[in-house]
């Protein structure tokens, strides 16, 4: 696909945070590189044990290295402190471990370019190819979809998709205010409607992971539900903390 | 059985517990993952308080004679494994204290160093 040209005239980064993905953090660096040369790669390693920072930063890539691990939030808000540190106006947020294709890149940037949203989120329930995750985990997805939708009156597949664009408006929030531990995007959204953001879905297709495997456990998933629940109420409701920025 | 009076005040203490840790989120002074355990706290000791049989049995099965003894237990309970989890939470803070200061230091080592090899003109 051939590159948008709307697309120079915006400062751009690419947020990939990373936990131990030494063996896939190099090829996406590359991938995003052969599809957009000219946007920043702001690689978060988020307290990995293994070599993810050095090879991250062989490749070419700014990396962050948290002192602490923070966990995918804290990590993900660091990658778009940064991208506000190097005056970036549109910021991509894209998984280190492989699953996100960049070759969809300029889908999840056009509605952003076109001016008709501030957060697009590449959606793996709209159609595009076949997602495939294990049913139960698929199942929670569409619920906390389904439930997100609900509250918000605003009619979404997808909320817990790592694959998205925010132009500097939503910079302006995530880079003071964003959930804190897993499952963090839900409760973005939330808060993204809450401000009066505006929010797109594209469809994209996931690739399998090429090495490591999914964090979540029974028990542990079942606790992450009562707290995303609990976390996406609040958020409702929740005084709010940040002046936006207009977008330029 | 549990006497009336001793269900209203446990209901309305939990009641304002719960009430209390959602404005306390609300304004964000406290953050959900510290709030969850009391949030159980609160909701089970003001369902017991208000489903008096299910105290009963509660009291029957583990011996204590005066069923509101029991409500007290649970409290008690609760309370212990909130102070567990503030252990284990101030051990990991201590733990990034130590790394974040350690981390400082190495930086400013690195500044004095790149100071050293390049003098400002």
């Amino acid at each position: 696909m051939a590159l948008d040209p709307r697309l120079h005239a915006h400062r751009r980064a690419a947020v990939v945070p990373a936990w131990n993905e030494a063996e896939t953090i190099a090829g996406v660096i590359e991938e995003i590189r052969a599809v957009d040369p000219g946007m920043e790669i702001i690689v978060v390693d988020d307290g990995s044990y293994d070599k993810t920072a050095v090879i991250a930063a062989e490749a070419g890539a700014r990396v962050l290295r948290l002192a602490c691990n923070l966990g995918i939030g804290g990590a993900v808000q660091t990658g778009f402190q940064a991208a506000r540190e190097l005056e970036c106006d549109l910021v991509v947020q894209i998984d280190g471990d492989g699953q996100h294709d960049p070759q969809e890149l300029p889908l999840i940037v056009a509605p952003v370019l076109d001016g008709r949203a501030d957060i697009v989120i590449g959606s793996r329930f709209a159609g595009a190819g076949k997602y495939r995750a294990p049913p139960v985990r698929r199942l929670g997805m569409r619920i906390f979809a389904a439930f997100v939708s609900l509250l918000t009156g605003k009619s979404l597949s997808d909320t817990s998709s790592s694959f998205r664009a925010v132009n500097r408006r939503a910079l302006s929030l995530f880079a003071v205010d964003y959930p804190h531990g897993y499952l963090e995007t839900i409760e973005a959204t939330v808060m993204a409607v809450r401000y009066g953001l505006r929010i797109e879905e594209v469809p994209v297709r996931m690739r399998e992971r090429t090495s490591g495997r999914s964090s979540l456990t029974t028990p542990i998933s079942l606790y992450y539900t009562v707290k995303v629940v609990i976390a996406v109420f609040i958020s409702m409701f929740r005084r709010k903390a940040v002046q936006l920025e207009e977008d330029s | 059985m549990i006497p009336l009076r001793v269900s209203i005040v446990a209901a309305v203490s939990a009641s304002a517990l719960l009430l209390v840790v959602l404005e306390l989120i609300r304004s964000r002074r406290l953050q959900e993952r510290y709030a969850l355990l009391w949030l159980l706290t609160g909701c089970v000791i003001l369902v017991f308080a208000l489903w008096t049989d299910a105290l009963g049995k509660l009291a029957d099965a583990t011996g204590i004679a005066y069923p509101p003894s029991a409500l007290f237990v649970l409290g008690s309970a609760f309370i212990l494994v909130v102070l567990l989890h503030y252990s284990t939470v101030i051990s990991k803070l201590s733990e990034q204290n130590t790394a974040l200061t350690q981390r400082v230091a190495m930086l400013e080592l690195r500044l004095e160093q790149h100071a050293r090899e390049a003098p400002p003109a």
